[in-house]
């Protein structure tokens, strides 16, 4: 069997101990919580499920670049805004490795498989790098809230200052 | 140099966080997640003790001496002035039904944000204090001392609750949070803990009547300018009556209406309807804030920043008080107001001019909010109002924590909407209502330096409003509260940016039919209207 097939065929499985790995980078008493199914009383854990299926899915079939942005942007807007370094709040793409590993330690020593495997790899080294681009872009977008915000608080007064200060100049 | 440890020890890097027991956890300060120190200036306009320069991430908070004592005795005080407190101190049986009730457990997982261990944090040292198992078993007991480490981590933690009461709802023997934080805010103040997003506006209120602390001439001209707005979007030219004595009804609503975007378009809204019913109405320059920051410091500001709405209504000489779209002035009037400073008894039972139905929900308090108004001129048609001005939006309504949970007002804004937006699609059941999440930033927390964690609290909210952006193409969140205008508006643009934020009244203002109005081309905020058809024929 080839690696697509064999990846195909284990899906559930990997996705778990994905999904797994992510969640243990939360408190452990977070993780009963984050486990439970339902999207609005567990919006942390169910768009993490949601997300990465979507993007294993994309790895698999070779989608590009374009169609898995949103969905690292929707997992990388969350973690840009909690108790995460830029290191760990990158990690869980990496851990997308250790999941296939564990689960497949004995097909990847079959002929052909290792190879194929190295190719995957370096597909999510490439979704990293993405990554770091959408991270970068959410935590530019915080400072940009706070000026934003700050403007919107004050408008009617900027406004009449703007118009006094027009009034002096001219 | 040294050496790049090979790939296998690489691989032993651990992104779990250490499993320490909670009492051993410190807290860590990190930017975005505390926010700023109360200021010497605003500590001394309120008479707050230990006046000081402090930040919380300094080692040393310089904290009065015998602090541990000044608490022990404000915590005794309170548990004897308070019965609930002392309720709340003792019921808890652990269920864990609110434990994953809180926006903010929900969107950082970090478990001193289930409510239950919030209060724990406090319940830890009164059992110490004021238990005889605390003091004869300690922690076998769950008590603990009262150290530096534990007053920051009630600093960190009480500011990181907004107060907003969703977990009250599911705790079956009705725990209030909200009012465990109160207490534990109260207690920090005592040793001049504090932050400044909160103090400064409460002692400018408390000055200037506003928490900008803006001069009567400066509201006179802000508003004018508004008046200005609504002339060039409908023709009609309205004039707002400030300190008119004699005036039928007082007219207060958060001072941000009046200059802050996008409160200015609801605001636009409130007096297009005053001008479309003829209302005799005034508002005030002194009881320009319907906010009350001192819901957030303690119970002798809360009541002396409520206390000038009615001495100002009395001044004035009105028959009641109409209250705007705000959250928690609600929270204050519904719950606090009567046995603080009521009953007003030198006000009338509020009757509507308009309808002659009298509001005997506030026969007491004497303040009807503006929802509740609104929706009986329209339920006796009264108005004449044409919905399709708000066919450009496609609106949902988030209900604000303190008008829903402290107030029950889940029915008359909903009627007013019906009645003034063709396009409305609900957010899923167990975010609305009772139910309904909080923007994160309330009970003063919306302060820039906060952002992070204010994303992360707002999370569960934004999270439902995108739900309905992408199922019905929502476009506009509407809701009744100044603070939730602010910053659902920056929550959303950094969640859903596609969505904006509006007040409830501002679709009312921009469906009002005017009397000798021009033709509409725009809506409040000069954003083009969908084409529409016929408009004469509407009613």
């Amino acid at each position: 069997m080839d690696l697509k097939s064999l990846l195909n065929q284990r899906k559930v499985t990997i996705l778990g101990r994905w999904f797994d790995l992510i969640v243990s980078s939360y408190p452990s008493d977070a993780s009963r919580m984050l486990k439970k199914e339902d999207r609005f009383a567990n919006p942390l854990g169910s768009t993490i499920s949601r997300e990465i299926e979507t993007l294993f899915d994309a790895l698999l079939s070779g989608a590009d670049a374009e169609q898995v942005k949103p969905s690292l942007d929707r997992l990388l807007r969350i973690k840009a805004v909690q108790d995460f370094a830029p290191s760990e709040a990158m990690a869980f793409i990496f851990s997308l490795k250790e999941a296939i590993r564990t689960h497949l330690a004995t097909e990847l020593r079959e002929d052909g498989i290792a190879d194929s495997l190295v190719l995957f790899e370096s597909r999510i080294d490439a979704l990293a790098l993405m990554g770091f681009d959408v991270y970068m872009k959410c935590r530019e977008a915080i400072y940009q809230l706070k000026t934003d915000e700050l403007k919107r608080q004050t408008h009617k007064l900027l406004e009449r200052a703007n118009r006094m200060g027009g009034t002096a100049q001219g | 140099m040294s050496k790049t440890p090979p790939p296998a020890e690489l691989a032993k890097i651990s992104h779990q966080p250490p499993e320490t027991p909670w009492m051993e956890t410190p807290v860590e300060f990190r930017p975005g997640t505390w926010c700023y120190s109360g200021k010497p200036k605003a500590l001394e306009a309120l008479g707050l003790p230990n006046v000081r320069e402090w930040s919380p991430p300094d080692e040393d908070w310089k904290l009065p001496e015998g602090w541990q004592k000044i608490i022990y005795e404000g915590f005794k005080d309170r548990l004897n002035k308070y019965r609930s407190l002392k309720i709340f101190m003792d019921i808890c049986v652990r269920c864990g039904a609110c434990a994953d009730k809180c926006h903010f457990f929900l969107g950082t997982g970090d478990p001193k944000n289930m409510p239950v261990l919030r209060a724990e944090l406090l319940r830890s040292v009164y059992r110490k204090d004021f238990t005889t198992a605390g003091k004869i078993l300690g922690h076998f007991a769950g008590a603990r001392e009262l150290t530096v480490d534990v007053l920051k981590e009630w600093f960190y933690y009480f500011y990181q609750c907004t107060e907003c009461r969703r977990c009250s709802v599911f705790c079956p023997y009705g725990i209030d949070t909200a009012e465990i934080t109160m207490m534990a805010r109260e207690l920090l103040h005592l040793v001049g803990v504090n932050i400044n997003w909160i103090l400064e506006p409460a002692s400018n209120c408390s000055r200037t009547g506003n928490h900008l602390g803006l001069q009567p001439h400066t509201l006179r001209d802000s508003i004018d300018s508004l008046c200005e707005d609504i002339e060039d979007v409908t023709g009609v030219h309205i004039e707002v009556p400030l300190n008119k004595k004699g005036a039928e009804i007082l007219f207060i609503t958060p001072s941000a209406d009046a200059f802050a975007d996008p409160g200015i378009y609801t605001f636009m809204g409130y007096i297009l309807l005053f001008e479309h019913i003829g209302l005799d109405y005034t508002m005030s320059t002194y009881a320009s804030e319907g906010g009350n920051f001192g819901l957030f410091t303690n119970q002798e500001t809360m009541k002396k920043l409520n206390a000038k709405m009615y001495a100002e209504a009395k001044r004035l000489g009105v028959k009641w008080i109409l209250g705007g779209e705000c959250g928690h002035m609600w929270r204050v009037i519904h719950q606090y107001m009567d046995t603080m400073n009521g009953p007003a008894d030198f006000l009338e039972a509020p009757v509507s001019p308009i309808t002659g139905t009298k509001f005997e929900n506030a026969k007491s308090t004497k303040m009807v909010h503006i929802t509740e108004f609104t929706a009986d001129l329209i339920q006796h048609n009264k108005l004449k109002l044409d919905p399709r001005r708000n066919d450009h939006r496609t609106v949902s309504f988030h209900d604000s924590c303190n008008p829903s949970r402290a107030m029950g007002l889940f029915e008359e804004p909903r009627y007013i909407l019906k009645n003034v937006v063709n396009n409305f699609h609900e957010m899923p059941e167990n975010a609305i209502r009772e139910q309904t999440f909080c923007c994160g930033s309330g009970t003063g927390l919306n302060t820039d330096e906060y952002m992070e964690m204010r994303m992360r609290g707002g999370f569960p909210r934004a999270n439902a409003v995108k739900y309905v952006h992408e199922k019905h193409g929502v476009d506009l969140l509407s809701c009744i509260c100044a603070i939730d205008r602010a910053t659902l508006s920056t929550l959303m643009q950094y969640w859903i940016p596609m969505v904006e934020v509006a007040g409830v009244h501002e679709l009312v203002g921009n469906a009002l039919v005017m009397e000798g109005e021009g033709e509409r081309t725009t809506d409040l905020r000069e954003e083009d209207l969908a084409d529409v058809e016929g408009e004469e024929d509407a009613v």
